[in-house]
């Protein structure tokens, strides 16, 4: 059975269409990548796939692992492992990292009726998770993100990622506001996670990611919709050409 | 022409005086202060309105009935409070208790007092006839209805001196519990004062014993801070949802003093907390914060009045509303900077946050200033609980109410924070984590 499975997915914000049936099948060990100029829908995707409110669903579905996702509630998708790094991450003063990821860990957890898990085991995996991603102890006691720069932000996007183990990954726009060398300790945090069971979604508008995180499978969106799949060679064949073939095409 | 229209409410709180003046405790000046205090209150009746100061809590008609005055306890009221007490026991404190208005010796910690302490029930202080003690236990500001009710018809409470030099490590607590005999009104009245160089902190606590539910609280603390004292005071309003609360303080510092006050309100169905701040002496120090967490139909109205008479001295207020359902939470405050009272730095924040459609807050900020060389200034928000925030936080498996509570949480950890003792912190953080497991 595919992972993730969007079958011709219709989606209006405030009474426009951004998605015009848009479909993607995602397979257990696959790294997808989905390219395509700014405003074509990207971002919008990520957010339905994983529940933002606001969006409005009207046409198509999204399966996950054959059940039906757009039913379920954005807690209880990431409780059964669709996780989201996102494109912007939120600042939260006042609930600092550990807390935080203590709580979503455990609330994840208990979705699944497993144990909770003690605060020096949890201390000990984020400990070891944060020093593969060079991300400093202290930054985990300020607020979620606060103060923090672009590319810390982004490494704590994939700590979670490591942290929550997900069986679906969509990372949006990681490689944003990255100079080179965050953007490989980023990529080495990623590939670290590749494995037979889990899939990745890769969604950026540079190639220049795909060097790091080496796609099975490009997709080409443009104005809400898949134009072009094939293999990884499609993503260089863009950076020859650019997005403007396409553009015509939708 | 002075017609007051009186409510039923109104009426029968001076009938009450009229049936229980003869028993209260306190002869001749005393008695006569009491009837002063009455008067006042007669010529206004239950406060409205159109009286400025309640505005937003008219009590003509959020208060329908009164209760008659609560009867000592028996011992099964003592069991009841002893329950109550045990639930929300304090480490570490010296407790002072009030069951239904009446202090409780047998529930109290008065053993072993340390040097320089003095804690006696105010019914015996009034009884003995010490005339300037109790001059001062009455010496309120009569103006306010429900300040010159209190002071009509307080029955008991507690006189706490320290003297001179005294510095207590172990808090005060003085708790005000409801043991639900009946619906009933209590009148307590207590008065601290802490002498020069002295240093103490002093819990309060409200609470309602199992099977209480519509009582009505009158309370007011006078509290004198001498020259180079410290108190640490932290206000905790637990009552049922059902009850009324309606208390005062009024505290003055010497110079140099320091007076460092908490509140947090989760309890009443109609609370209002009357604080009244006088820096009387120069270089004193002031921080006044506050919490309100309601929901339901939960009316709760903080309002301070900050008096800075003297140069010198600073005052600081973070104060934070939560507000649910249809609750309504008020926050009024009042800095006053009297022309002598130069190099003032007084501050005020408030912030609301509003969880539902139907929840209100208002947010009366006053400034009146007559000195020229002072740093004031306010600010207040409202608003409802960020959307993206809660959404990020859902997208990692934190169910809506948990993100809620967390985001809660930081909100009123701002004020929270300002308590100076580690283990009271503590205290407060367990009470607004009750309120948030209440609502979850
Ligand atoms: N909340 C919103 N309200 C109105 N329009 C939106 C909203 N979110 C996205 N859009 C529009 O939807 C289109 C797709 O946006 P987005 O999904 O962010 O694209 P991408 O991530 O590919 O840059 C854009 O035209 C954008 O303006
Ligand atoms: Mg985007």
């Amino acid at each position: 059975m595919s992972l993730l499975e969007v079958k011709d997915l219709q989606v209006r914000v405030e009474e426009r269409e951004i998605l015009h049936g848009l479909s993607l099948t995602v397979n257990p060990g696959q790294v997808h990548a989905i390219m395509g100029p700014n405003g074509s829908g990207k971002s919008t995707l990520s957010h339905v796939i994983a529940g933002k409110p606001g969006y409005e669903v009207t046409g198509g579905q999204i399966l996950f692992k054959g059940e039906d996702l757009l039913e379920m509630a954005p807690n209880e998708r990431a409780a059964k492992g669709v996780f989201l790094a996102f494109q912007y991450p939120v600042e939260i003063p006042g609930v600092t990292t550990w807390n935080f990821l203590h709580a979503a860990l455990n609330a994840q957890r208990k979705a699944r009726g497993e144990d909770e898990i003690s605060s020096p085991a949890f201390l000990k995996k984020v400990r070891e998770v944060a020093k593969s991603l060079n991300i400093p102890q202290d930054m985990l006691k300020r607020g979620v993100n606060v103060g923090f720069s672009g590319g810390e932000k982004k490494r704590n996007e994939i700590l979670q990622m490591a942290l929550f183990e997900p069986a679906v990954c969509i990372l949006d726009e990681m490689d944003s506001g990255l100079d080179i060398d965050a953007l490989r300790i980023a990529a080495d945090g990623v590939n670290a996670l590749r494995s037979p069971e889990r899939a990745m979604v890769v969604i950026t508008h540079y190639q220049r990611l795909l060097n790091y995180i080496v796609p099975d499978v490009v997709h080409v969106m443009s104005k809400g919709r898949v134009v072009k799949s094939g293999g990884k060679e499609l993503a260089l064949e863009l950076e020859e050409s650019g997005y403007a073939q396409f553009e015509d095409a939708a | 022409m002075n017609v007051v229209a009186k409510t039923e409410t109104g009426r029968a709180l001076g009938d009450a005086f009229a049936v229980v003046r003869d028993r209260l405790p306190g002869k001749g000046k005393i008695a006569d202060q009491r009837q002063q205090a009455f008067e006042a209150y007669e010529r206004s009746g239950l406060p409205h309105r159109r009286i400025e100061d309640w505005k937003y809590t008219d009590l003509r008609a959020l208060m329908r009935e009164v209760l008659p005055l609560a009867p000592a306890p028996d011992a099964a009221a003592l069991d009841r409070a002893t329950a109550a007490i045990k639930l929300r026991a304090i480490d570490g404190v010296r407790r002072l208790v009030l069951v239904d208005g009446a202090f409780a010796a047998d529930l109290s910690d008065l053993g072993s007092l340390e040097k320089g302490l003095s804690v006696r029930p105010l019914r015996e202080v009034l009884d003995a006839g010490d005339a300037a003690l109790s001059a001062q236990a009455f010496a309120s500001d009569i103006s306010n209805p429900m300040i010159a009710l209190n002071g009509a018809m307080a029955t008991d409470g507690v006189v706490i001196d320290i003297a001179d030099g005294t510095v207590l490590t172990r808090p005060l607590h003085i708790v005000h519990v409801a043991s639900g005999t009946a619906p009933v009104a209590t009148f307590t009245r207590s008065l601290l004062r802490l002498g020069r160089d002295t240093g103490v902190t002093l819990v309060e606590s409200y609470l309602a014993a199992e099977g209480a539910k519509a009582y009505q609280t009158h309370d007011g603390l006078i509290v004198a801070i001498g020259d180079n004292a410290r108190l640490d005071h932290v206000r905790l309003v637990e009552d049922s949802v059902d009850a009324f609360n309606i208390s005062s303080a009024t505290v003055t510092l010497g110079a140099h003093a320091h007076f460092n006050t908490f509140g947090l309100t989760s309890g009443g169905h109609v609370s209002r907390y009357q604080l009244t701040v006088t820096c009387a002496g120069e270089g004193s120090k002031v921080e006044t914060n506050g919490v309100n967490l309601i929901n339901g139909k939960q009316h709760a109205d903080t309002t301070l009045f900050m008096d800075h008479a003297v140069p010198h001295c600073a005052s600081r207020e973070i104060f934070r509303a939560v507000v649910d359902d249809r609750a309504h939470s008020v926050f009024q405050g009042r800095i006053i900077v009297r022309p002598d009272a130069q190099k003032t730095d007084a501050k005020m924040m408030t912030r609301a946050l509003l969880l539902s459609d139907d929840a209100e807050a208002d947010n009366k900020p006053e400034l009146e200033i007559f000195a020229d060389d002072v740093t004031c200034g306010h600010g207040a928000t409202t608003g409802a609980l960020d959307e993206s925030l809660l959404f990020y936080m859902r997208a990692r498996g934190l169910p809506e109410k948990e993100a809620q509570a967390l985001l809660i949480q930081a909100f009123v950890g701002e004020a929270i924070e300002t308590i100076a003792s580690d283990a009271l912190r503590e205290v407060a953080i367990a009470a607004a984590q009750r309120w948030l497991e209440a609502r979850a």
